[in-house]
């Protein structure tokens, strides 16, 4: 485990942000970022509630633009429009509020928006179902994941298996980045465990993350560096092999001493 | 870790895995008990049969069909979960414009005496823009001033009907070529209600068109931050819904040979009737072509069975009601019923 995280220095920087600024009216969500994140490299974003993590990753994903600020991904400033421009730049996501359609079922969530079709007629281009469940199926394999029958509606599956789903579908997309708010605030513990099987399956194929999770237990098992947000602001990385849950939990209150390491952040 | 992983999903597997009967069969069944019904309230009430009488069975499916037009376009409206209340009044506005470029030359209060004997698909492109002016309209409402579904085709709704009693001053556009009356003489209703049914349901289960449309409706921000241009898809569906309103209107116009300013009134109430106790779900997502289609017989069956029964016409439409109502009611009792994270 700690073998791979000692790679040389002269990595390069996948995604780096300056200055990257978010307003929403009077609300200062995101001030001023400089983040880096180097390839196959798997950081944690860590912070209260309202700190602006998912503020963060909106920006970086091209759910929302930013206020001012530069986001350069593999080398190239970006300027993201939507969501498809990130998506077609290699970066996928697992958003905090499941971003699933309920009554579709699972290939048709892992392809929603770019659906695999026999011959172009726009709108009314004919489905490739077979190629999508086929697709489906080794993408599912792939994280380790196994649903008895991807026919079924998402509505009718566990909070586990959707999420699954949703993870597999960023997984399978995924060439360059992925980034999970919060993936397993709602998931039970071996549900959590299999998310956290499919993380450490990433980070063999090499796939860079940005993990937001308010568990450190968590971070510290599969992270190798450690971001804090505070009120709209990075307060600081930290290094997760040279440093321990107190300092995490101080930078996070912004309280240098009289926090215990079993705040409610373990 | 990998047996943990082995775990969660093995448990899953023991979940049971009963399939929900599907709604279709549900409607299909619902269907044959309301059809034995009123046979047998027949042969007490009435001393005769109903399902064996071929011409009472020919006018009820040339009713259905008609609605049935419209009922096929409000069914993709619904599913993205909208509702298109313009449609009744569309047909209305349609009818008598695409009549009034139909009419022969031998009718000497021609709307446009100098254009009467048009080769037929000239009125049929009026008519059928008409629609798809109407719906272009709802649609682009909808989607770019986020006006809600509710009021932008209540304003179409008042809008159309106020067209089609203006374009005449309220005289009604009669004698149409017979090249265009074809269109609703004999089962030819019945056959481009078929026809559409058959071309929507494979629109809607097939092709890319389908899936976002029940994607829109399932989760709009999901199929938003998915890809999906919302925007531009609501448009195209509620385009295509005040296109087929706009058929329906025509068909209805050329069966009777004339077109007149109140035509279609509470259509729109009708088509949803049907596609809702077919099985889709005003709430978005749910639903299909195939049950709107199971959906209009039953409403066609109800309707012809209660006048079969010689059933005042006003019960008849205060039971519309109750049946409109009671398909609603059905369906939030479905919502609740199921699993639903959001
Ligand atoms: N769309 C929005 N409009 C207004 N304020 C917002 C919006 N999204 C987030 N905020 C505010 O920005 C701050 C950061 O939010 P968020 O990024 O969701 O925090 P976190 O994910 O770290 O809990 C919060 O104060 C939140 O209320
Ligand atoms: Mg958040």
């Amino acid at each position: 485990m700690t073998g791979e995280k000692r790679a040389g220095a002269e990595r390069k920087v996948i995604l780096r942000t300056e200055g990257l600024t978010k307003h929403y009216g009077g609300v200062r969500a995101l001030e001023d970022a400089n983040f880096e994140l180097l390839d196959g490299e798997h950081v944690a974003i860590v912070g209260d509630n309202g700190a602006g993590k998912s503020t963060f990753v909106r920006q970086i994903t091209g759910v929302e633009r930013p206020t001012s600020g530069k986001i350069l991904f593999d080398g190239q400033e970006m300027d993201f429009q939507s969501p498809v421009d990130a998506r077609e730049a290699g970066i996928e996501a697992v958003f905090q509020n499941l971003a699933l359609a309920d009554d579709l079922d699972v290939p048709s969530n892992i392809f929603l928006g770019r659906e695999e079709t026999y011959f172009n007629l726009g709108p009314f281009s004919f489905l490739n179902e077979k190629k999508m469940l086929q697709r489906s199926q080794e993408a599912l394999e792939k994280t380790g994941v196994k649903i008895p029958n991807l026919h079924n509606a998402i509505a009718n599956m566990s909070g586990g298996q959707r999420q699954c789903v949703a993870i597999s579908r960023a997984a399978s997309f995924a060439s360059k980045l992925i980034l999970m708010d919060e993936p397993t605030a709602a998931l039970g513990v071996q549900e959590t465990t299999q998310v956290e099987n499919i993380i450490r399956g990433l980070k063999k194929r090499g796939i860079p993350l940005i993990l937001v999770s308010h568990n450190l237990r968590q971070v510290f098992n599969l992270v190798d560096k450690i971001w804090v947000f505070r009120r709209g602001r990075i307060a600081g990385m930290l290094e997760a092999d040279k440093t321990d849950g107190n300092e995490v939990v101080s930078l996070i209150t912004g309280v240098q001493s009289g926090v215990h390491e079993n705040a409610s952040y373990i | 870790m990998a047996n943990q992983a082995q775990a969660v999903s093995d448990s899953a597997a023991e979940m049971p895995q009963k399939r929900p009967r599907s709604h279709e069969l549900n409607a299909l069944l619902g269907l044959v008990g309301i059809a034995l019904i009123f046979e047998i309230l027949g042969w007490i009430f009435q001393g005769q049969s109903f399902l064996f009488n071929t011409q009472r069975l020919s006018i009820m499916i040339l009713q259905v069909s008609v609605v049935g037009i419209i009922a096929i376009g409000v069914t993709q409206v619904i599913i993205t979960g909208g509702i298109d209340l313009s449609s009744g009044s569309v047909v209305g506005a349609t009818a008598m414009i695409a009549m009034s470029f139909a009419q022969v030359s031998t009718y000497p209060r021609a709307v446009y005496p100098e254009l009467t004997d048009l080769p037929v698909i000239i009125p049929i492109l009026i008519g059928l823009a008409c629609g798809i002016v109407a719906g272009m309209i709802n649609g682009l409402l909808i989607a770019f001033t986020k006006i809600p579904p509710f009021i932008a085709t209540l304003g179409m709704m008042v809008t159309a009907r106020g067209i089609a009693k203006w374009y005449t001053k309220g005289q009604p556009v009669s004698f149409p070529t017979d090249s265009f009356a074809a269109l609703g003489q004999g089962m030819t209703p019945v056959f481009i209600f078929l026809a559409i049914v058959a071309l929507f349901h494979v629109a809607l289960k097939y092709t890319v068109y389908g899936k976002h449309t029940y994607a829109i409706g399932s989760n709009e921000q999901a199929a938003r931050m998915s890809g999906i241009n919302v925007e531009r898809h609501l448009v195209l569906v509620y385009t295509i819904a005040g296109l087929l309103a706009g058929l329906a209107g025509m068909v209805i116009a050329a069966r009777g040979l004339t077109a007149q300013a109140g035509m279609g009134i509470m259509y729109e109430l009708d088509a949803i009737a049907m596609a809702v106790i077919g099985g889709v779900s005003l709430s978005g997502g749910r639903g299909s072509i195939i049950g709107t289609l199971i959906g209009a017989v039953i409403f066609g069956v109800i309707i012809s069975g209660f006048t079969f029964l010689r059933l005042d016409a006003y019960y008849q439409e205060m039971i519309k009601g109750v049946i409109i109502v009671a398909a609603v009611v059905a369906d939030v009792y479905r919502q609740r019923m199921r699993p639903r994270s959001r």
